[in-house]
């Protein structure tokens, strides 16, 4: 089942999240586990199963990147599970200034600027290379697309350890 | 024709009538059940008018188990045989247990998957003790309602991990309870906060019990309730604000030396005594005999403040870690809703209103709230309202994992995501021509397996032996609706397929569970026979109504050479109704829902398309 199909929404990055969330709980209204609670044996496992797609499928819709990476997939470029070497220099240079950038957040005069400095650098590159899968995606060219992804996959990584750096740092 | 059928009275097995079903919530230190009558959800009173009911068993030396009031006023005299707070057991390994709690009035016996507490009537482990509390509940429903029950919903912990909740719905089955669903007990106060209130928004159910912490962030939004988040701790409750009162008075005494059971016993019951007085006043005087001791002085709000301010304050991480997850900043919280016993606690209350900004909710009852969520959920379920929009949208507390090489966990499912999930991972073999797999399931946050819970080891054999890293061995977890996992492995070149429905490190196999059922004392007075009989008519019944309504509401998907079997399995399960062989009506209720299973597949999708056709043109 193509996630998109199940929402009848358009194959498209640029999403209605309202819609999609509303469209979410109709549909599990039907579906739920539930609403088949005294339904015989096989409807029962019906239900969870069809439950549990849609959950997924709305996780992966929900979020950009994920969705992102579900629309490559859909061309066969899996890029989720795949161990990929990333030889574009420039990237890698931004890469390696956002974790020094990150390395001396601890040692900063005030830690709190440092993070607001750090998330608005992440989130500079984050929408560079949205904008990029974007491009590359609506003329087809999935493989650039793809690769837009897997520096998105780096730059999110990237932004979570600054999260549980976060918590460490600012008593958690 | 049909011979007419009439029914025992208050047995009637008519799926049209309202069907009795029930809503527990089966807490640390006390218990209750609830029930939607003539539309109203209410709390059941036992026969002399009280509402709940002490979660304590007795096991008397003349075989006789007394459960509620009268074990709790035998605690004192005998506390080795009566179990007090037995839901901390529950799920537990004797580690576990004595590193949380520290020294308590029982004798443990390990064994190789449960932990028995020894009592005058033999080894008893914390799923049976669970279940006399159950029994006495459902009895008590059933006289007060006047039939037999449906099923009942049962609250747990929303941290509670995959053995306590397994824990919990073995303890059901052993008590005679068929389990419509395990629901969070702070997903069941937000029904019945919502339902009640009519709010629409984001609301923070703080719950704070006598043995647990749940904090959960949910979305109110037309008859929806979504978990965003949840966090909290199992090990974390009132009994732990009586114990720190304890080890304060034991230290500022001096007392160093081993306390008998006895001693244990009247130290926690006056910890209790003493936190529930300063709720009221600011200073408790107490005088007490302790082995050749007596101990007196007075211990103030002050004290009380001191020493349970590290317990508060992580009850509070957990709420911050829970906003986070959930995306929400504190502004945009609604309504702090307080629920659980220990937030009557002033300190409690005022620390949860600093942290959060505002005035947190305490006029809806924290004992009974609970419960009565419980039982709405357990109306609808048994589908009493058939034409309800109510909709529960759970998570998974804790986040699972796999144990990969060097003892680290690879998550496959991180916590709060939504149930029901199945997800996949695939492995390899790391050795040229091996054979065999095992798969270490963990429960936690932790990267190191050593740090999370483990919950279940199975081997998956006959691999195809090749070089190392060619397999493809793919494992999907399985959370269902009740937050429980169960695991498959396969083998992708050959198809090899292991499956387990997981079972927990410490737990009661299913046919140690029968053994008991036939065993114990209470079922056995019921003639287990007839009630199966009847059990598989309802079933047979309801199945039969269900299925009709289905083919006239969706007539025009049913094809016509499924119409004729369908009908013949039909005929088929009414005249296996009308004998007495529970295992012909079993049989052939399985044959109608196999025969039926397509047509149920297209319903669903079918149910799918027009839900968002509504919609469509709707927005047109």
């Amino acid at each position: 089942m193509r996630f998109f199909d199940l929402f009848e929404l358009p194959v498209s990055f640029q999403l209605d999240n309202e819609l999609l969330l509303e469209r979410y709980r109709e549909i599990q209204k039907k579906v739920h586990p539930d609403h088949h609670a005294s339904a015989s044996d096989n409807e029962k496992l019906l239900s969870v199963q069809k439950a549990s797609e849609v959950n997924d499928a709305y996780e992966t819709l929900k979020k950009p990147l994920t969705r992102a990476e579900y629309m490559v997939a859909e061309h066969g470029f899996d890029v989720r599970h795949e161990q990929h070497t990333i030889r574009d220099g420039m990237f890698l240079m931004q890469q390696m200034e956002l974790r020094e950038e990150l390395e001396e957040i601890e040692s900063a005069t005030d830690v709190e600027a440092a993070f607001d400095r750090f998330y608005s650098d992440v989130k500079q590159l984050i929408n560079e290379y949205t904008a990029k899968f974007e491009s590359e995606f609506n003329q087809s060219s999935f493989e650039s697309a793809a690769d837009a992804v897997r520096k998105l996959r780096f730059i999110y990584k990237l932004k979570e350890e600054a999260q549980l750096l976060e918590d460490k740092l600012l008593d958690f | 024709m049909a011979l007419l059928q009439i029914a025992e009275p208050g047995q009637s097995t008519n799926p049209h009538e309202h069907k009795l079903a029930i809503g527990i919530d089966l807490g640390t230190t006390n218990s209750l059940v609830a029930s939607v009558r003539s539309g109203q959800a209410n709390v059941l009173p036992d026969a002399q008018g009280r509402y709940h009911l002490p979660s304590v068993v007795h096991y008397g030396a003349n075989r006789t188990i007394d459960v509620g009031f009268d074990a709790k006023a035998n605690a004192e005299n005998d506390p080795e045989n009566t179990i007090v707070s037995v839901k901390r057991f529950l799920g537990r390994g004797l580690k576990d247990i004595n590193e949380t709690y520290g020294k308590l009035p029982y004798t443990f016996v390990e064994k190789e998957n449960t932990v028995n507490l020894l009592t005058s009537q033999g080894e008893k482990n914390p799923i049976q003790v669970s279940a006399e509390i159950l029994y006495v509940l459902k009895t008590q429903a059933e006289q007060t309602l006047g039939g037999d029950l449906m099923g009942a919903v049962i609250t747990v912990p929303a941290h509670f991990d995959d053995a306590q909740r397994q824990g919990t719905k073995d303890a059901a089955q052993l008590a005679g309870i068929k389990v419509l669903r395990l629901i969070n007990e702070p997903t069941a106060a937000a029904v019945a906060y919502g339902l009640d209130s009519g709010q629409e928004g984001i609301v923070a159910i703080y719950d704070l019990g006598g043995g647990t912490f749940d904090i959960s962030i949910l979305r109110l939004n037309k008859g929806v309730f979504e978990v965003l988040s949840t966090g909290g701790d199992t090990a974390l409750g009132g009994d732990d604000f009586d114990g720190k009162i304890v080890q304060r008075i034991l230290a500022n005494a001096g007392v160093t030396e081993e306390l008998s059971a006895k001693s244990l016993r009247k130290l926690a019951d006056l910890g209790r005594k003493i936190k529930e007085q300063l709720s009221d006043v600011d200073s408790v005087d107490f005088n007490i005999d302790i082995e050749s001791q007596q101990l007196t002085g007075s211990f103030s709000k002050a004290d009380f403040e001191a020493v349970i301010a590290d317990l508060v304050k992580a009850t509070l991480r957990s709420c911050r870690r829970a906003l986070k997850d959930a995306d929400v900043e504190k502004e945009q919280i609604l309504e702090v809703v307080m629920v659980g016993g220990s937030t009557r606690v002033p300190y409690v209350r005022e620390q949860v209103k600093a942290f959060f900004g505002k005035e947190p909710l305490t006029s809806i009852d924290p004992d009974q709230v609970v419960a009565i969520g419980a039982s709405i959920q357990a109306d609808l379920l048994v589908g009493n309202k058939p034409d309800s929009d109510m909709l529960l949208l759970d998570v998974t507390p804790l986040s699972l994992g796999l144990e990969t090489m060097g003892g680290l966990v690879e998550k496959v499912i991180p916590r709060n995501t939504t149930i029901p999930v199945a997800r996949a991972q695939e492995f390899t073999t790391y050795k040229d021509g091996q054979t065999m797999m095992a798969i270490h399931v963990l429960q936690g946050e932790r990267e190191l397996v050593d740090d999370c819970r483990s919950l279940a080891r199975f081997v998956l054999k006959g691999i195809p032996p090749l070089t190392a890293g060619i397999a493809v061995i793919r494992v999907t977890f399985n959370i269902d609706a009740d937050g429980l996992l169960s695991v498959t492995a396969l083998e992708k070149s050959t198809g090899v397929e292991s499956s387990i429905q997981v079972k927990p490190s410490y737990g009661l196999e299913q046919n140690e569970i029968a053994d008991m059922i036939t065993a114990s004392m209470t079922n056995a007075k019921e003639d287990i026979q007839a009630r199966m009989l009847r059990e598989q008519q309802i079933d047979a019944v309801r199945m039969m109504e269900a299925l009709e309504t289905a083919m006239t509401e969706d007539n025009a998907i049913v094809l016509d050479e499924e119409r004729v079997v369908i009908e013949q399995a039909i005929e088929q399960l009414k005249q296996a109704t009308q004998g007495i062989d529970g295992q012909a009506i079993k049989q052939a209720i399985k044959n109608l829902d196999d025969t039926s299973q397509p047509f149920a597949a297209r319903r669903m999708e079918n149910s799918i398309k027009r839900a968002l056709t509504g919609h469509s043109v709707d927005k047109v």
